[in-house]
């Protein structure tokens, strides 16, 4: 039973900060923004979180810091794709490049380290209910706070019809560009805090490259779960579930190169799966 | 509109250039010693040999993540596709019953197969199930890292090093990066102008990329296309792999094709160019050498190395910015 209640503990922990950053997937889908940068978004939340903690002693300051920060990247990608038309799978390709390369060298110039920066003097968030941050329960919050607004509230009508139609919204009087400025500027935030609890939550440290394919997997999940909050949440807790198993049965003696491939595995399948279903729909 | 994507180019190298300066002041190095820094370290006589061994693995990925991107589809899976080539190769360098020449002949093509089947299968299942490229291929690359990164710790192990490392290939069955792999690279990329200007399937290509729905009047099966463009992107890829381990020092390590970005360097200089043959030959060389360039400023300014990484994001984002600015200008005349 302990050992249940571990692995549940271990799937909220590895969701949690896919499920902020494919939130914010999600919301930049609904409006019509293909946005892949989730990966260097969460990577300079990551950063942000730390130096927030280490320079004020106080990780929620870091979190704030890690929010502020990870929106102010995604403004490359808001002026870049929407003021300036540029392509928006190019910019967020760079931008996730450039989150490595920008954040290994403030972590030099900053921290006067390569590799990783840890310190026994840096805060990270303590656990308010069963060991996990308040992040982990903000996270399921956000869940149904998006989904209240992207259905019930006439914001939500506006996101939703840019993505379906952007020309005919704009018709309709809707301020297209600003709507998709916001959304990409929010989406950024997301991605902040689940920088901040990838960094501050489920370790204390900030490491190069630390976000380590978890905004891919977020992309993932948005396309999986067909931008909507609930199915984004139901797909960032199967590849939780992936990881978590995959740690325990790696204490059966399965090879951790195995375990490491088994989260992208079982999202392609569900991928497949859910592919193959809709297909038999549509020809039924 | 060559013209003006030229000077989009010159826009966003100037940018690049200004911001570099900004952050290296802020830093406290000084920006001159370090560009020159850059320079004599990417084309000086000691850098130069540097800049080459760099640049073989970083165009060839650019020139195979190029051919996909021509026709409008995205192979982001390039770090499997690679490895796996390489993991190949080292896995009939080390168990090949034939002498040498034959043998890295072997490796060669064995590793160019299997890049390329693992990439046809990501276009099998956009073509089958219709899930995306862009996903596929990107999810495929994980698996693909951790099955060589696994054969290396175990069944090819080095059995004198703690390293995560394969066995070192038998005598002989080497290459030199700089001399058969550079030529290898040099006549990938040669065919890919020349089909891409002449051949009736780059003109296929092209057609897609600029207009799918357009080409797909025109009577060109994009399922096809798909698994012939992506087979060859994953084809080059697997094939840099293999030259990179018959290169020094001769065995597959983990992490070695990854760490250095040449799948992320390589797609960007693709992108830069607009996967113009040409264009991403010489974007990707320059990626190569600044990058390179980029070592030496360190060991001589102290400017971390990683401003390369960041310049050339820069560069991009400034460059994907303006084609955008120029893009919505043309139409906006129109």
């Amino acid at each position: 039973m302990n050992f249940d209640l571990a692995l549940l503990s271990s799937v909220l922990r590895a969701v949690t900060p896919i499920l902020f950053a494919a939130l914010a997937g999600a919301l930049c889908q609904r409006a019509g923004v293909f946005n892949i940068s989730l990966e260097g978004t969460m990577l300079v939340g990551c950063f942000a979180a730390v130096a927030g903690s280490w320079f004020t002693g106080n990780p929620w300051l870091g979190v704030v810091a890690a929010v502020l920060a990870s929106a102010a990247y995604s403004l490359i990608l808001a002026i870049g794709s929407v003021a300036l038309g540029g392509d928006p799978i190019v910019l967020s390709i760079a931008m996730n490049l450039l989150a490595v390369g920008l954040t290994s060298f403030l972590l030099r110039t900053v921290f006067g380290t390569t590799g990783s920066f840890s310190d026994p003097g840096l805060r990270g968030l303590d656990p308010v209910l069963f060991g996990h941050s308040p992040l982990v329960y903000a996270a399921w919050v956000a869940v149904a706070v998006l989904a209240f607004l992207l259905y019930r509230t006439t914001w939500g009508l506006k996101v939703r019809g840019i993505g379906e139609n952007a020309e005919a919204a704009a018709n309709l009087g809707v301020n297209v560009a600003r709507e998709r400025y916001r959304v990409i500027i929010a989406g950024g935030a997301l991605c902040g805090l689940g920088g901040a609890q990838l960094a501050l939550g489920n370790v204390t440290l900030f490491s190069e490259n630390m976000t380590a394919g978890r905004g891919w997997i977020a992309v993932v999940a948005v396309m999986l779960g067909m931008a909507a909050p609930v199915g984004v949440l139901l797909a960032a807790l199967l590849f939780g579930l992936a990881e978590g198993l995959g740690f325990r049965l790696q204490g059966l003696g399965l090879p951790q190169q195995a375990t490491d491939a088994a989260p992208y595995v079982v999202t392609l399948l569900a991928l497949f799966s859910q592919r193959l279903f809709r297909r038999e729909r549509s020809t039924a | 509109m060559r013209l003006s994507r030229r000077w989009a180019v010159v826009f966003a190298l100037l940018g690049a250039f200004v911001l570099g300066t900004l952050i290296l002041a802020g830093t406290g190095a000084d920006p001159i010693s370090a560009y020159s820094a850059i320079i004599t370290g990417a084309f000086g006589a000691d850098g130069f040999p540097g800049t080459l061994a760099y640049a073989v693995p970083v165009v060839g990925m650019a020139v195979a993540l190029a051919v996909p991107l021509r026709a409008g589809m995205v192979n982001l899976g390039g770090e499997g596709q690679l490895v796996l080539g390489a993991i190949t190769g080292t896995v009939i360098g080390l168990s090949s019953p034939l002498p040498a020449v034959p043998t890295v002949v072997l490796a060669l093509l064995g590793g160019a197969l299997a890049g390329a089947a693992y990439a046809a299968l990501a276009a099998f299942f956009e073509n089958k199930l219709g899930v995306p490229l862009l996903v596929s291929t990107l999810l495929l690359s994980y698996p693909a890292m951790s099955f060589a990164s696994y054969l290396v710790r175990f069944p090819l192990a080095d059995a004198g090093s703690s390293l995560p490392q394969s066995e070192q290939l038998p005598d002989g069955v080497a290459l030199e990066v700089t001399g058969t792999g550079l030529a290898l690279v040099a006549v990938a990329a040669l065919a890919y102008v020349v089909v891409d200007a002449r051949a009736p399937i780059g003109y296929e290509i092209r057609m897609t990329g600029l207009g799918a729905r357009f080409a797909a009047y025109a009577g060109i099966s994009r399922p096809r296309l798909t698994l012939r463009v992506l087979a060859t992107s994953g084809g080059l890829a697997g094939l840099v792999g293999a030259i990179m381990v018959l290169g020094f020092p001769h065995r597959f390590i983990d992490g070695a094709l990854i760490t250095p970005t040449y799948t992320w360097i390589g797609l960007l200089a693709a992108l830069l160019a607009g996967a113009n043959p040409l264009g991403t030959v010489i974007a990707a060389f320059f990626f190569a050498a600044i990058t390179n360039g980029g070592f030496e400023a360190e060991r001589v300014t102290q400017a971390p190395r990683e401003l390369t990484a960041v310049l050339q994001a820069v560069i991009i984002i400034f460059l994907a910015s303006a084609t955008g600015v120029l893009k919505r200008r043309k139409a906006g005349v129109r």
